[in-house]
């Protein structure tokens, strides 16, 4: 191995695929071989049973259907409200100064802390579930977005004035379009971290989703089906971010040439 | 008559923690003739990109002031059209679009802007690279694109701060040319920095010598060469003479820069 050498596509998805193989045999091992109790962790046959059961008896389609919802929904509104104000705070200074103590000190508050609060101010509903993903999406989009925007390369702000640019011009057609794939990097980080939050809010005080059935398959020592639901949130969380670097490809084909 | 007219112009940056403030510029008095093409020649960090930049509005002058058709400069705007020796092109525009920018600005309609972007990608030779993206390109096709950019505007002076710097020997001599033919037909007047002593030479109707911190002019050399130019006249014995002479001047600048004074 040589430092930073490439290697070929081929041998990548090998060795990609491999740790997989090689995890899921420690796994088979340690359970099939009898090595630790069944109680505490059930083996790879089992989960795609208990899994499988979920699916065709249990209705666990719904509770996907049901946290993907809620990720989505409260990551989109945060996403709405954040990347503005990330936006004018990158490009303009006093906005910045304004905002950026607030939303650095808020940007550590943790979000799970929140969920009783918002238990007590918006019950155990679906706005709850949304409010505490907005909460944990919100400061981090705008404080990156805006180091994003105050980033953009001066002489390229510069080159664009004396080409006539006004301030109108400069967010527009420059600001925007120079951190447009930087944001959208950040967006696809975010949602990582939204898939956090939302099965933390499903462990309390709900009757759906993928966190519901994890606690309620805690209460019957059921590890194989947590297991398999833990396993779908690692899956979509692979799937999206799939979707999100082919978007951003097909939207930015200049930042990849 | 002048067209551009810098009286008194300096420029000092502020002191940094307890050090001396830096008088990057002396006070400075230039006129620039209609349709001259003027080289402003000297050692790095002699202030003479300082001096561009206040020109172009990007910087303002400490006192003096800079006066361009008679209207005093304030800030950079489309009359005073700039290439940078970094690479400016907008990553995200392909050639055409890095061309249109200005009219863009400007809200010429997409007929016309069309037609003048198809007239000076023409000109630089860079009509069948219109649709690329600027990573696409060399790093001369991009600084060929950056003149095309600036001049699609139409603007009342050319501002060029070692634009061919970054650029092999052999493409350099190039992009003086091309740069040099443009100027012959378009007569726009020019005001082009750079460091190299031949290039100097080569394309101005006068060389502006600086000297090193603080930046001042010190020397006026008034280029008697005839056009059209061609490369050949750089091994012309007007042209050694000129050179010997130049490199005289900026020899001891460039000592006294090395030297940190």
């Amino acid at each position: 191995m040589k430092p930073l050498s490439p290697i070929s596509t081929g041998a990548k998805v090998l060795l990609g695929l491999s740790f997989f193989v090689l995890f899921f045999a420690g796994w088979a091992w340690a359970t099939l071989g009898g090595y630790v109790s069944k109680t505490f962790l059930a083996d790879p046959l089992t989960m795609l049973e208990d899994g499988k059961l979920l699916l065709t008896k249990h209705g666990f389609a719904f509770d996907i259907g049901m946290t993907i919802w809620r990720v989505l929904g409260g990551f989109i509104i945060a996403a709405i409200v954040a990347v503005p104000i990330g936006v004018l705070m990158g490009a303009y200074k006093p906005i910045e100064a304004f905002f950026e103590p607030f939303v650095s000190f808020a940007r550590y508050l943790p979000a799970s802390a929140f969920i009783p609060l918002l238990i007590l101010w918006a019950g155990i509903g679906e706005l709850q579930k949304l409010l505490v993903i907005f909460i944990g999406s919100v400061f981090q989009i705008v404080l990156m977005v805006a180091v994003t925007v105050g980033s953009v390369r001066r002489d390229l702000v510069e080159a664009a004035l004396t080409l006539g640019a006004r301030d109108q011009g400069i967010l527009a057609r420059v600001l925007i379009p120079a951190s447009a794939p930087g944001i959208f990097e950040i967006l696809r980080l975010v949602l990582g971290w939204a898939w956090t939050y939302v099965i933390v809010a499903e462990l309390i005080g709900s009757s759906s989703g993928i966190g519901h059935m994890i606690i309620d398959s805690q209460a019957l020592l059921a590890t194989g089906q947590i297991i398999f639901g833990i396993i779908v949130i690692g899956v979509i969380g692979l799937v999206s971010d799939f979707l999100f670097k082919a978007a951003n490809r097909k939207l930015f084909p200049w930042s990849l040439a | 008559m002048s067209k551009l007219l810098i009286e008194n112009a300096s420029r000092v940056f502020p002191a940094v923690r307890g050090g001396q403030p830096t008088r990057a510029l002396e006070p400075t008095n230039v006129t620039v003739g209609d349709n001259a093409f003027v080289t402003i020649l000297g050692p790095s960090g002699c202030g003479k990109s300082t001096l561009l930049r206040l020109v172009a509005g990007l910087d303002t002058p400490t006192a003096g002031h800079i006066l361009l058709d008679g209207k005093p400069v304030t800030r950079p705007g489309p009359d005073r059209g700039m290439v940078f020796q970094s690479y400016t092109l907008f990553p995200w525009l392909t050639v055409a679009d890095n061309v249109a920018f200005g009219l863009r600005e400007k809200g010429v309609a997409a007929a016309e802007r069309k037609r003048v972007v198809e007239e000076w990608l023409a000109r630089v030779g860079l009509t069948s690279f219109a649709n690329h993206y600027p990573k696409q390109l060399s790093g001369g096709m991009q600084q060929r694109t950056a003149i095309a950019r600036a001049l699609a505007n139409d603007p009342a002076i050319l501002l060029l701060d070692e634009p061919f710097g970054a650029l092999d020997n052999q493409t350099r001599a190039l992009m003086q040319e091309l740069l040099l033919g443009i100027w012959e037909r378009e007569r726009k007047t020019v005001l082009f920095v750079t460091h190299d002593i031949e290039e100097a030479i080569f394309l101005a109707t006068r060389v502006l010598v600086m000297s090193a911190r603080p930046g001042r002019i010190k020397a006026d050399v008034p280029i008697a060469l005839p056009y059209p130019r061609h490369y050949t006249i750089k091994t012309s014995p007007e042209f050694s003479a000129l050179k010997a002479r130049l490199t005289e001047e900026i020899r001891a600048e460039a000592v006294l820069a090395a030297e940190g004074h």
